[in-house]
């Protein structure tokens, strides 16, 4: 049986495939990525409920899955709209910035949706807290093709568990990670072993 | 947690309690709050004998990664907090791996221990230019300690590793006593005791090892290696093998600097100390406080790693090098180069 590839893995490795491997497969961050930033924020949206809201149906922390795709995770928020039709609503804490790695992962929800419930899911949106402002997301051909694609790229990741070399570019200075990755250190290792340890 | 280095509350007042309040810890003596700490400012707790820790304080502690150790009323180690396992099984498959083969495990023994023999050194240099008088007996040894820098750089035996390191610390112990410029006849050093201390000097240092010993199993399990798979150590049911591997390089840099600068300043002197009838002196609690107030500022200092070529506190160095050990081990960095004091 091939792996469950968990949802939050395709976010991160579209920003940084070492940052999902030191996550998924070292393990090492987890619990701070949460401590440092989202704890906050997700722990109004972590309790798993069920509530209408402005007339609309409110699911928070629905466990979400694909056979397709072999992906398994959670939505923060999916409203059900007057139609029934699901609306999957992603919280970031960060600033409001468009970001591909988010709306692959807000697409991947949308795709599990549609395989749970038997029904088109064409967009959703992020909820930026920084900003309290949301951006809706229209699930395209080809971001849903991106997702595919994406699944198949962490999957052989996480299979083969060795972490990919660090980046140490302009990402670096936005990552949680950064000191566990040791992006620039790492980089510098053999030039300074070769000064330094003779 | 290695983004930040919290303090550590040491609790030794004897019946004291402390719980958990929301998202503060209290310490309570005889019914009245004593003490009242955010969570967020606490990286771990210490306690000493008979002090009572609420369950759900232990289990907050569990579950942030912040560390608490129970020690008994005269600093010996009894228990430490363990949550749940963490971590990566590929990364302590990893480090099993290292220890099975016989060049990986002599190649890190070599960087742990050409790693003290450096720091040692640079303790005995650092003097030498402080104090210029200290005596040429130093500067011997200082020269001693590059032979035996060179001898470890080249052994492949993990036997002559070990040797090599027995003879350094011999040379470094020897001349000890020429950096403590105190002149109490109480506080000398001739050699090093321990199992217990038999002089105010030794128990002083064996205290300091102790902490660092603590310190530097945590880092170990905050990166989820396993703190009893050692490669210089040998193993040992119920030994931290692997702490006291990562230790070496801290020791002269962390703890003796700390003990010669602490007894220099004539923060602790000769009344601090309790002999015990057949020779073991042991530390009164105004001691161990004093000492520990000192560790937990030295810890807050901010120095330059020199690879990462960033500021970081002192405190963090052993979390740096036991991340820079769990990369080595998963074959993320080619090397490990222990941390080298400038």
């Amino acid at each position: 049986m091939e792996e469950l590839v968990p949802i939050s893995a395709l976010q991160h490795y579209v920003y940084c495939p070492r940052q999902c491997a030191l996550i998924h497969v070292e393990q090492v961050w987890e619990e701070n990525l949460y401590t440092l930033r989202g704890q906050r924020l997700h722990q109004t949206v972590d309790v798993p409920d069920s509530a209408l809201r402005d007339g609309l149906r409110v699911e928070r922390a629905l466990p979400l899955w694909s056979e397709k795709l072999g992906i398994v995770g959670r939505a923060d928020v999916v409203e059900f709209l007057p139609d029934g039709t699901p609306y999957p609503v992603d919280y970031k804490t960060g600033p409001r910035r468009a970001r591909r790695a988010d709306e692959v992962q807000l697409c991947a929800q949308a795709l599990c949706l549609e395989e749970m419930l038997g029904r088109a899911v064409p967009s959703g949106a992020l909820y930026h807290h920084a900003s309290r402002r949301r951006r809706e997301v229209r699930f395209t051909a080809e971001l849903r093709a991106e997702v595919e694609k994406v699944v198949a790229e962490v999957r052989e990741l996480l299979g083969n568990d060795r972490l990919p070399a660090p980046a140490a570019d302009s990402r670096c200075r936005d990552c949680s990670l950064v000191e566990a990755c040791m992006p620039h250190a790492l980089r510098g290792l053999p030039a300074w072993l070769e000064r330094e340890w003779k | 947690m290695i983004s930040q280095l919290l303090n550590t509350l040491y609790v030794q007042t004897q019946s004291a309690y402390v719980h958990l309040d929301h998202d503060t810890l209290v310490v309570e003596v005889d019914k009245t709050v004593r003490l009242q700490v955010p969570l967020h400012h606490l990286g771990g707790l210490a306690v000493f004998g008979n002090v009572l820790i609420s369950p759900f304080l232990i289990h907050r502690f569990a579950e942030d990664g912040r560390s608490i150790v129970w020690f008994d009323q005269n600093g010996r180690f009894r228990a430490r907090l363990v949550g749940p396992v963490s971590g990566n099984v590929l990364l302590r498959r990893a480090q099993h791996e290292a220890y099975e083969d016989p060049d990986r495990r002599a190649f890190l023994a070599r960087r742990f221990v050409t790693g003290k023999i450096r720091n040692a050194r640079h303790v005995l240099l650092r003097a030498m230019r402080d104090y210029p008088d200290v005596g040429s007996r130093v500067e011997a040894a200082a020269r001693e300690l590059e032979n035996c820098l060179k001898e470890a750089n080249r052994a492949t035996d993990l036997e002559e590793i070990r040797g090599v390191e027995g003879r350094a610390a011999a040379v470094y112990f020897s001349v000890l006593d020429c950096l403590i410029l105190n002149k109490d006849a109480a506080i000398r050093f001739e050699v090093r005791t321990k199992h217990p201390p038999r002089d105010p000097v030794n128990s002083l240092l064996s205290f300091a090892y102790t902490l660092l010993a603590h310190d530097c199993a945590s880092a170990c399990e905050g990166v989820g290696l396993d703190p009893q798979v050692g490669y210089l150590h040998a193993l040992r049911p119920g030994r931290p093998a692997l702490a006291l591997d990562l230790m070496e390089e801290f020791r002269a840099f962390l703890a003796d600097r700390l003990v010669l600068t602490i007894l220099n300043r004539r923060q602790i002197s000769e009344k601090d100390f309790i002999e015990r009838p057949g020779g073991a002196v042991l530390l009164t609690d105004q001691a161990r406080r004093t000492f520990l107030e000192a560790y937990q500022r030295r810890k807050q200092e901010e120095i330059t790693h020199p690879l990462l070529r960033q500021q970081v506190p002192v405190g963090l160095l052993p979390h740096i090098q036991a991340r820079l050990l769990a990369r080595y081990l998963r074959q993320d960095a080619a090397e490990y180069a222990p941390f080298v004091a400038r």
